[in-house]
């Protein structure tokens, strides 16, 4: 027998072998499947995010550890930009956990297909940021510790050598005055192109940044009337306006029809001038650029600015079989010390104002404050409709064939149509 | 050796220097990113720095990747997950090939051309329904003595292996190199009393060398880059494999440097395995079996 | 799928083989062993094939089913029959046409060309030399490196002031002023054809490599004897003793480029309007994204069926005549 083959053949039965030993430990420790009524177990998306994972995990301990506990609570963490997938694995072999983590628009779907079960929490949610409480059809079926929003940055430098004022919360630019202020920032020659509004982004990222321009133009992804069509709001007079702004700004040489992989780092390296992004973003460059970077408000478009509501979540779900210690548990993590533990780590905007006081950032006169403004007064909810992960594929779809240069009204008749048939199919996603 | 033999063989070498250097300059761009902090390889990357050690050097992205993911939880999973499939998958596919190329089994080729459409079938497509099927197969555990019976494969290191031993592709590539040894090796040992098993295993097998290599390669990739498999259907930390980890590094503010780190991490099993086992292309027909 | 008849045996080993027939239709007669032959055959092909069986072909069934009803990813309404409207539906949907055309497109190039640069990289590599072992393994790299680096910088270098157009323009002294590659419905599919077969060629190396160290070196030294020129060499010796890796490698790429789908979800999402969509792309799409399930379905069934088409075809158009 050739001498090699049994050495390779060896090799691999000691491979073998290890992992044998190694699959003794067998099943993973904290299969949901084994979960019993006394130990439930809660999924978030915070793997790979040090710092909310041991802010949520320090949550859950003192829970546990308190004398109150109806349940012992199991963290596991998925990585987010796959979390999804996870979850509809999970959901189609029937093996959800009994508390999981939800980002917020996706709610309604999830209520319709009756994973979640109305909250009914010992907390009060009435003075929360509105974006953060989920609600379908009168009920209330997720609760967020806080929400990101979208702002403008610039170097304060660059806009007064280009002459443009800083635009304010009071004040925010119109639509003359940005198209202004992006024609001067360009003639300023600094960059290839001066706005970066990371038109690369895929996924959720389109029309969580840019439906709020439609509706800030009028018109919206649907008629919020009864959810039922979404003709006339995505493809009316006042969408194809947008489309024709939106595809404009490309056209005009002002941003590119795709930005770089990561529009944070480009505008740090200078490679634009005014950058387009979530809150997430504000510690990095003020990090980077001091007191020279200006958080200015979305564009007002005629309607006035808009931003899009709502975060990660957290639900129960309806085959837990311990609500009542699921409920128990998600309340007492509502404490406004716990919100702001965990925001204070993953950088987004608190909740409330209680937390708020707590973070130094955020409390009245803190550098962040002003995000929570924007959130205030400029969220909207993206449509509280089980169509709305149907919707968004479209319109992110949509949003990037206009900018490749496809008609406007075209486009968005062929999302509106095909949104309109999927409600259709689904029965008007009745409950 | 002449001036023509000479300047072709310099040509040759020029040649195969030119494909070495398309070939090589990502992982170089790897490699020298993931000593760079972030907003330095955004700056880099346009121009020649991005593939050059200047500016800012340092491991300290490396460092960081161990605060952020159990990296080497998940390595060792991988090497067990992929090491088990490789093994198993070169015993069950080679055997069945063999059986397939060198029997006169009836109904085979029915069977064959079965295998072989089994390698149209898009895993992606696949998915969903596996993952309902494995979460109805028998769980059995020994637990000490006793064999405990549950329900379902989700969370386990088996899900992960046992779907994916039966590789159409391996089971064609065998056959294919099977057939290009002569079958007369098999008569000859026939003649010696020598059962079916014992040709497969001392005959065939100990020529089908590069083949072996070439299966064992190919099988371990996809079980090194499994990523959608098993982001559905394993739920504990402990139980991941390295792919999933990369995802650790998409938050909100991505650490490019660290995904480079990883990523480096990540490749070097591979390309170690790769050099192990690439010998064995050596080791061939023309070199040994024939004559032997 | 039909397969072709058992292949020739190496020159060789012709008039051994002489006595024992090549073609087991032949056999109709129960020969000595013939019981034994059958139940070790069937025992060596079970474990597989079973494996097969119940992890492909039944979840594959399982999904072909759901393509004639009205099934959702996540819904709480009952799962009802719906006949043929699916594919009714996919059959008016020109966004599948365009994914259809662009797979053929696709196909068309990376096949052909795949297949012959990986196979002089084999050969390039196959004898030994200093350094063999070097350049084996770099020309292996592009295959193990993880999508999301290759990904991201061959995004950077297909920009427009990316390394490409700036190599493009310095050797042609400013004359050609590059595309904005990705970006372009014109150009954005030769981009992914480009960096599909830089990732995937050292695959296919492997296996022509496999293929090549299968030939006997006698063979050679009989053709340098001859005075054969190394064309010849490579047209009367290498290329013949590759037929069983020929037909190998053009059933995988093919199959492998039909389903065309991680660089233009990583890189394009089928984009710029539609240029690069291809059939499964739009199957996960549907299916994971939009949650229709059953629409998807529908896709995968196609796919299945046309890709079947296709290698039958290839597989009658290579057969070897006797």
């Amino acid at each position: 027998m050739n001498k090699k083959f049994t050495k390779i053949l060896a090799t691999s039965i000691a491979a073998a072998a290890l992992t044998a030993t190694l699959a003794g430990c067998g099943k993973g420790s904290s299969s949901s499947t084994t979960e019993s009524s006394t130990e439930i177990t809660m999924w978030t998306h915070a793997a790979g995010n040090p710092a909310e994972l041991a802010a949520t995990q320090s949550i859950v301990d003192s829970y546990n550890k308190s004398s109150g506990a109806k349940a012992q609570i199991k963290v596991q963490a998925f990585p987010q930009e796959s979390y999804n997938d996870s979850v509809v694995g999970a959901a189609s072999a029937g093996n959800l956990p009994c508390i999981v983590d939800i980002d917020g628009p996706n709610v309604p779907n999830w209520a319709w297909a009756q994973y979640l079960t109305p909250l009914k929490l010992s907390a009060d949610l009435t003075k929360n940021l509105p974006s953060t409480v989920a609600k379908w059809q009168g009920e209330t079926y997720a609760v967020g510790y806080g929400d990101v929003a979208l702002s403008m940055f610039a170097r304060k430098s660059d806009l007064a050598a280009a002459g443009v004022r800083v635009a304010t919360i009071e004040k925010p630019w119109t639509k003359d005055e940005f198209q202004d202020a992006l024609t001067k920032l360009k003639a300023l020659g600094k960059w290839d192109y001066p706005l970066d509004m990371g038109t690369a982004g895929t996924g959720e990222w389109l029309p969580y940044a840019y439906s709020p321009f439609l509706q800030s133009f009028g018109g919206d992804l649907i008629d919020r009337k009864d959810y039922q069509s979404a003709d006339g709001a995505l493809n009316g007079d006042k969408a194809v306006e947008w489309a024709k702004w939106f595809r404009g700004l490309a056209d005009q040489g002002f941003m590119a029809t795709k930005s770089g992989k990561d529009s944070t780092q480009d505008f740090l390296n200078n490679k634009s001038g005014l950058l387009y992004t979530g809150s997430w973003a504000g510690d990095k460059t003020r990090e980077a650029l001091g007191d020279d970077l200006a958080v200015m408000p979305s564009v007002d478009l005629g309607k006035g600015p808009k931003i899009g509501g709502a975060s990660w979540q957290w639900g129960v779900t309806s085959g837990c079989n311990n609500t009542d210690a699921a409920m128990d548990y998600l309340s007492y993590s509502l404490k406004p010390e716990n919100v702001a533990s965990v925001i204070k780590a993953t950088g987004g905007i608190p909740a409330t104002d209680e937390a708020a006081a707590l973070i130094p950032a955020f409390a009245e006169g803190g550098a962040n404050r002003v995000f929570m403004e924007f959130s205030r007064n400029y969220a909207v909810m993206r449509p509280e409709t089980p169509a709305y992960p149907f919707i968004a594929t479209e319109f992110g779809k949509a949003t990037q064939d206009i900018l490749a240069g496809a008609d406007p009204q075209g486009a968005l008749d062929k999302a509106a149509k095909a949104i309109d048939a999927n409600i259709k199919s689904n029965g008007g996603y009745q409950k | 050796m002449n001036n023509q033999l000479l300047l072709r063989s310099a040509g040759t070498m020029l040649v195969r220097i030119l494909f070495a250097v398309v070939a090589a300059f990502p992982i170089v761009f790897m490699l020298i990113s993931s000593l760079k902090p972030d907003q330095q390889i955004f700056g880099d990357m346009s121009s020649v720095a991005a593939f050059l050690p200047i500016g800012n050097i340092s491991f300290d992205n490396y460092a960081a990747v161990f605060d952020r993911v159990p990296a080497a939880r998940f390595m060792i999973n991988s090497i067990g997950v992929s090491a088990v499939t490789v093994v198993l998958g070169i015993f069950i596919n080679s055997l069945c090939a063999f059986a397939l190329s060198r029997m006169e089994v009836r109904g085979k080729r029915i069977v064959f051309s079965a295998i072989l459409a089994t390698l149209i079938v898009p895993f992606q497509t696949l998915a969903l329904p596996l993952v309902w099927w494995v979460n109805q197969l028998p769980y059995f555990e020994l637990d000490g003595f006793s064999l405990e019976f549950s329900k379902g494969w989700l969370d386990t290191y088996q899900v992960q292996i046992i779907p994916f031993l039966a590789n159409a592709f391996s089971i064609y590539l065998y056959h294919q190199y099977f057939e290009s040894i002569p079958k007369e090796l098999d008569e000859a040992a026939r003649i010696d009393g020598a059962g079916w098993f014992k040709i497969y295993r001392q005959v065939v097998m100990p020529l089908a060398g590069p083949a072996t290599a070439t299966v064992a390669i190919l099988t371990f990739l996809p079980a090194w880059n499994s990523y959608l498999w098993p982001l559905m259907v394993v739920q504990s930390e402990e139980l991941r494999p390295v792919m999933i980890g990369i995802q650790y590094f998409f938050q909100l503010n991505v650490s490019w440097g660290e995904v480079m780190a990883y990523a480096s991490l990540i490749t070097v099993p591979v390309v170690i395995l790769f050099i192990a086992f690439q010998k064995s292309f050596i080791n061939s027909i023309a070199s040994s079996g024939v004559k032997g | 799928m039909t397969l072709s008849p058992l292949p020739t045996r190496p020159p060789e080993a012709i008039a051994a083989a002489a006595k024992q027939s090549s073609s087991p239709t032949r056999h109709r007669r129960p020969r000595p062993g013939f019981l034994r032959e059958q139940i070790s055959g069937w025992g060596m092909i079970a474990p597989a094939a079973v494996l097969l069986l119940l992890f492909v072909f039944l979840p594959a069934i399982l999904g072909f089913g759901l393509a004639f009803t009205n099934a959702r990813l996540i819904s709480p309404r009952p799962v009802e029959f719906v006949g043929t409207d699916n594919f009714a539906r996919l059959f008016t949907d020109p966004t599948f046409w365009r994914a259809l055309l662009n797979v053929t497109y696709f196909a068309v190039v990376v096949v052909p060309v795949q297949s012959a640069l990986a196979l002089a990289m084999a050969l390039l590599i196959n004898k030994k030399f200093r350094g063999v072992n070097f350049f084996r393994t770099i020309y292996f790299l592009p295959v193990v490196t993880s999508m999301v680096v290759v990904s991201l910088l061959w995004m950077f270098m297909y920009r427009r002031e990316g390394l490409i157009n700036q190599l493009l323009s310095t050797f042609s002294f400013g004359l050609i002023q590059g595309a904005d590659w990705l970006n372009d419905p014109a150009t954005a599919m030769p981009a992914i054809i480009a960096l599909s077969i830089w990732q995937a060629a050292g695959f296919h190396m492997i296996i022509w490599l496999a293929g090549l160290q299968s030939i006997s070196g006698e063979l050679y030294e009989a053709a340098q004897l001859d005075g054969a020129s190394r064309w010849h060499q490579f047209r009367y010796v290498t290329w013949p003793g590759l037929k069983h890796t020929r037909s190998l490698v053009l059933v995988t790429i093919t199959i492998q480029a039909l389903g065309l789908f991680d660089q233009v979800s990583v890189m394009t999402q089928g984009g710029p309007l539609d240029s690069t969509t291809t059939i499964i792309y739009e199957a996960v799409r549907s299916g994971f994204k939009q949650q229709e399930t059953s629409y998807a379905s529908a896709i995968s069934l196609v796919f299945f069926v046309l890709v079947l088409l296709v290698s039958a075809v290839q597989r009658y158009l290579t057969r070897e005549k006797d």
